[in-house]
């Protein structure tokens, strides 16, 4: 579509699912304006937008919001024109949709659990779903990248950026726990996808370094920390 | 339909997410073979072969291609058939991406409340689920509201992809007053979701896929009756 666009993200930077809007929006070359949001004093403008989940990434196009980051990814990709995010078939776009809703479902809770765990105990057991699932991702990666770099074919789709969103949080994790979720031995697949995947144009543009994850994850941490202090002290 | 294409649904008669997929198929006129898994017995080996990362129904085949989980079937159907019947998603862009916000909400927020309020372990666990559950549909009363804008239906004037994804719940929600204590629709509190159930219920493409209010509460019951069994075996 030609000529300027009126497209605004409220994001976060070190949320992953914003990092796919950004990446979808960069590989379409498209400007937007991007509003970093206070996780921890939303917005009204955020609030008002997305009502029922008040989370980010919500993409304002032309004053109508739009919110989840996967919907907004597809509406990205079906709306604008230039490079497909989504394969054109739709036996290859129904499988990569498969494989996103998997991350989804079953390795996003996971490892976000590992951060939100109150015990160790807990932890352990969602280190250990994480592990597993990402043993289902390499296989995946196998069958679905035929020898190609990316899980799509040479260059970077949808599938890419919807795990690869995830990397620096697992670098997070690693320096905070000493867990590698990614490893050559294990995953040697995903693990040179992953080099490949960082050393990219489209992830340099937008994904933040490790440390800026590991300081929200003390913030984090910090204020759990004070809210049972606080319940505990009434 | 083309000429060549074949269609197999392995299903389970109870399963809300199967319902979807037959109720898309019905809405779009496609012919396919119909496989009933017997999930109890032993799960067939295609079924096993065909969704190896979750071994659960729907799995639709299409010339020898599984495709799995059931919102992801529905989409495919809709562009592998653009010609054949109506769309179900919108053509327009934005409508499409408010219907896909909507399918999301009901599989990430109402089934899990669902689940919660019919499966939690504990009493309070189920309270806590049924609370979930009120606000999920609520929270639907004003989707319909705002984005029905007083048309019959999710989709407009006739059914599309929201109507379907909701749809193949109603025999559960049916049932899940009787089944799990899990409040029906209240045409006090949501007027329109009530209104709307009676409509799609009733709608002749509808009606005869609609699975046994009372063979589903028994499956409810055996289901629960079968876990507190387990749970009391267990802390023997």
């Amino acid at each position: 579509m030609a000529g300027k666009e009126d497209l605004k993200l409220l994001g976060l930077l070190v949320s992953p699912f914003v990092i796919r809007v950004r990446m979808a929006l960069s590989m379409k070359g498209l400007n937007y304006e991007y509003v970093e949001e206070d996780i921890f004093n939303k917005s009204e403008l955020l609030i008002k937008l997305n009502p029922v989940h008040k989370k980010v990434p919500v993409l304002i196009h032309n004053g109508k919001p739009i919110c989840e980051s996967l919907v907004i990814v597809q509406y990205v990709d079906e709306l604008f024109a230039g490079r497909a995010i989504l394969p054109t078939d739709p036996y290859e776009r129904a499988t990569a949709l498969f494989w996103a809703a998997y991350i989804e479902d079953k390795l996003s809770p996971a490892w976000i659990g590992i951060l939100k765990a109150k015990a160790e105990e807990e932890r352990a057991e969602k280190v250990k779903e994480t592990l597993a699932a990402i043993e289902h991702v390499e296989v995946a990666f196998a069958k679905c990248s035929n020898g190609n770099a990316f899980f799509g074919g040479d260059s970077i789709g949808y599938f890419d950026i919807v795990l690869g969103s995830f990397l620096f949080w697992f670098e997070a994790l690693r320096r905070m726990y000493g867990l590698e979720i990614i490893n050559t031995s294990k995953t040697p697949l995903l693990a040179a996808w992953a080099e490949r995947f960082r050393g990219s144009v489209e992830a340099k543009e937008v994904v933040p370094e490790a440390d800026k994850a590991v300081q929200y994850a003390n913030k984090l941490h910090a204020a759990t920390a004070a809210a049972v202090k606080l319940v505990s002290s009434e | 339909m083309a000429g060549g294409d074949e269609m197999k649904l392995l299903g389970m008669w109870a399963s809300p997410f199967v319902l979807r997929v037959k109720l898309a198929l019905s809405f779009k006129g496609l012919s396919y073979e119909y496989v009933e898994e017997d999930i109890v017995r032993g799960k067939s080996e295609l079924l096993l072969k065909s969704n190896p990362v979750h071994n659960k129904v729907p799995v639709l085949i299409h010339n020898g291609k599984p495709v799995c989980e059931s919102l992801i079937i529905l989409q495919y159907i809709d562009e592998a058939f653009a010609g054949t019947g109506p769309s179900l998603l919108p053509s327009d862009p934005y409508e499409r991406a408010v219907a896909r916000f909507w399918a999301a909400y009901i599989d990430d927020k109402m089934l899990a409340a669902w689940m919660q309020a019919s499966r939690g372990k504990t009493e309070e666990d189920k309270a806590e689920g049924k609370k979930q559950w009120s606000v999920a549909v609520e929270t639907l009363e004003g989707a319909l509201r705002d984005c029905g804008k007083g048309k019959p239906f999710f989709g407009g004037d006739s059914v599309g992809y929201v109507d379907v994804v909701l749809g193949g719940l109603l025999g559960w929600v049916h049932a899940n007053e009787e089944a799990f204590g899990i409040r029906s629709l209240d045409p006090q509190r949501t007027p329109l979701l009530v209104a709307w159930s009676e409509r799609f219920g009733a709608l002749e493409t509808v009606e005869p896929l609609m699975p046994d209010v009372s063979r589903l509460v028994e499956l409810g019951k055996m289901v629960l009756a079968r876990e507190a069994a387990a749970a009391a075996g267990a802390s023997n």
